[in-house]
């Protein structure tokens, strides 16, 4: 048999038919739903009758417009976002599929709940509609984002149609310097491949640097995988997984936790397989980054300035000037000259427990600037509880920080949580794009502990720096 | 979903690169639990001032480009979120084809199941028909699904590529799921040895 990848495997393990042209119909084992693209879908069902086919592999949560402030029970205030929320709730209870309600929990958002709860396992196909959904890819789970139609076909059919990838492999060898995190690494890779350099392949990420990272900091390098234009983002899965997915309330057990394991145990790339396109990146080289434009491409090293629009060549030189405009600065500005007015720490790429550590490890004993607007919003009720009992809550609070429930939030914001025209934020989730936090906000992207320490300063930092001065 | 086959329309030229789905339609209009009626805010934040009221730079507000049912842009276009929002809201505008050297992923996927046809040309035909489509309404495209080819106002053709299954699903105007559904004596069969070779899932 000739060698294959892990891509190649678990989709080979999933091929429900194969047409004449190569179009497949592809297993779904696992499907995430959110309150913002099913609606439509579970109108469609109704319309035409049908059924969800397998309501026991279906799992929704609502993330994205919920309300994060703690006084949430008071219900959401935005008509048409509590129309949406109380759809999910009740196509939840008309289908019959798993839910985790507001009032619950175990809610938050969906790509730190379905690996919370062990819904996502290793060799899984895991779709949502959510181009996000590629996080799940740190299990070594083939996963992916839907637009609605698709997510209407999944729940009738527990199938997609779907045509291969090719392979790509992006390797990050040696080790990370101190000050650098998983963040900078997928944003430093998206820096080198631009955001269409994935288009077309499914990447799986291996090297030293990859496998020295923790799961969380895995699921932060996967979830970015579609902002650098690739269909998934896969790790093999080893040790550190089996470990995380264990005991998990979803995480088979007894003799099926040992029989998935003999099989998870073969899921890496065989020696010799074939990738249609390799991108190499030494760990050392990587230093921690901030984006400077409104595509994740437009990433620097923080010791770096704001470029120019002559910098770049073809289409993009209007499109930098644009970016330039937009985000207020000036070509030759040094990054850390720029001052902020907002941080978010949260998202589904920096909203897990390791995240808020990392953040408040920055801010103990420190308060955060005057006049900075400062939010941690953990990926879920549970990492939220788990923060609080080892004291991050109060290290977040002491610094100046707001304290908030779980949610999408200011990652999106769907929720009340905005930025205002020209506010400034020095924001850990994965997008930079114009209005994306809000009408006229603008986004730069960092990891959590760079957020922490402009947090304080009021303007963008290199994390190495503070850590030297404020030791 | 409506059938595609042949397309006659102007063409609006947006060159810029990388037009992102929170650009085609922001998230406040995600909010609806409907598919229709999203075309009056598809490009909202270019289109329209922080009043409501028009930008009359912007391609779209243009008296040429109104009606326009083509689209020519930038590399990359359609790259950020799943939202079907934003073929929903092309669609509702009465875009039926978009040109670029190249889409996202997912973005791309999602205009075959909206009777949306993307087209992938390389940069100097995209250059070609960018030129065509800034001269206005006079410059009427066609799109020929059946035999693939683009063909500007001056007569210029250029042959792209279609999925054969997606072709003939566009061509016919037809619904995957019932598509899918005449395969459930496969799905089951699947569904049956998973459960023997991994009963965990
Ligand atoms: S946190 Fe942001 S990126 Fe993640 S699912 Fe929510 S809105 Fe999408």
């Amino acid at each position: 048999m000739s060698p294959k990848t892990l891509y190649d495997k678990i989709w080979d393990a999933h091929v429900v038919d194969t047409q004449d042209d190569g179009t497949c119909l592809l297993y779904i084992d696992r499907h995430l739903v959110h309150e913002v693209t099913s609606p439509q879908a579970f109108e469609g069902l109704r319309m035409t009758g049908r059924k969800v086919r397998a309501p026991e592999k279906t799992i929704a949560v609502p993330d994205h417009n919920v309300p994060t402030t703690l006084d949430r029970e008071k219900g959401i205030e935005n008509e048409e976002s509590r129309i949406q929320v109380e759809a999910l709730d009740k196509n939840a209870r008309d289908f019959g599929i798993n839910y985790y309600p507001v009032s619950d929990i175990r809610q938050g958002i969906v790509h730190i709940v379905g690996p919370e709860q062990g819904w996502t396992l290793p060799g899984m196909t895991v779709v949502c509609g959510d181009s996000h959904t590629a996080t799940h890819g740190a299990f070594g789970a083939l996963a992916h984002g839907i637009g609605t139609s698709e997510v209407e076909h999944v729940l009738a059919t527990q199938t997609l149609i779907q045509k291969k990838s090719k392979n790509m492999k992006v390797e990050i060898t040696g080790k990370l310097r101190p000050g650098v995190t998983a963040k900078d690494i997928t944003l430093s890779v998206i820096g080198a491949t631009g955001t269409a350099g994935g288009t077309g392949y499914v990447i799986e990420y291996c090297g030293e640097a990859i496998r020295d990272l923790s799961m969380e900091g895995r699921m932060t390098v996967c979830n970015m995988a579609i902002e650098g234009g690739a269909r998934a983002g896969l790790i093999a899965p080893d040790e550190k997984t089996f470990e995380y997915v264990k005991g998990r309330p979803h995480a088979p057990k007894g003799a099926q936790w040992e029989a998935a394991l003999t099989w998870w145990k073969t899921l890496k790339t065989d020696e010799g397989a074939h990738f249609d396109k390799v991108v190499t990146l030494k760990g050392e080289d990587i230093a921690p980054v901030v984006t400077w434009g409104t595509s994740p491409e437009d990433v620097l090293p923080i010791t770096g300035a704001v470029p120019s629009p002559e910098d770049f060549k073809g289409g993009k030189v209007e499109a930098a000037a644009r970016s330039i405009e937009y985000m207020g600065l000036t070509p030759g500005q040094k990054l850390t000259d720029i001052k902020i007015d907002t941080v978010f720490i949260g998202s589904c790429t920096n909203g897990r427990i390791e995240d808020l550590r990392a953040a408040a490890e920055i801010l103990k004993g420190k308060k955060i600037a005057a006049g900075i607007r400062a939010m941690v919003v953990p990926g879920s009720g549970l990492v939220r509880a788990q923060a609080e009992e080892e004291g991050l809550a109060q290290i977040f609070i002491d610094a100046g920080f707001e304290w908030r429930l779980a949610g999408c939030s200011m990652c999106l914001a769907m929720n009340p949580d905005q930025l205002s025209p020209g506010e400034r934020c020095a924001a850990t989730s994965n997008r930079n794009f114009e209005g994306r936090q809000g009408r006229g906000g603008r986004t730069h992207l960092m990891s959590p502990a760079m957020a922490a320490a402009a947090a304080v300063t009021g303007h963008l930092t290199d994390v190495r720096d503070f850590m030297l001065t404020h030791a | 979903m409506d059938k595609f086959t042949t397309l006659t329309g102007i063409a609006a030229p947006m060159p810029l690169v990388n037009i992102d789905t929170d650009m085609i339609i922001p998230k406040q209009f995600l909010k609806t639990i409907k598919r229709s009626g999203l075309g009056k805010n598809l490009f909202d934040e270019m289109r329209y001032n922080a009043d409501g009221s028009e930008i009359e730079s912007f391609v779209l507000n243009q008296p040429a480009y109104r009606d326009a049912q083509i689209l020519v842009a930038g590399d990359n276009f359609g790259c950020g979120s799943s939202r079907e929002h934003a073929p929903w809201a092309l669609l509702d505008f009465g875009i039926r084809c978009v040109i670029s050297t190249s889409f996202a992923d997912i973005f791309f996927n999602n205009c075959f199941k909206n009777g949306i046809l993307p087209i992938v040309l390389p940069q100097d035909a995209v250059d070609v028909l960018m030129g065509d489509a800034r001269k206005g309404a006079n410059a009427r495209m066609t799109v020929d699904l059946e035999v693939q080819t683009v063909t500007s106002s001056d007569g210029q053709s250029f042959g792209f590529e279609v999925d054969a299954f997606r072709k003939h699903c566009l061509l016919n105007g037809l619904d995957d799921i019932g598509l899918t559904l005449e395969k459930a004596a496969a799905i089951d069969a699947f569904e049956s040895s998973a459960a023997q070779a991994r009963p965990w899932v």
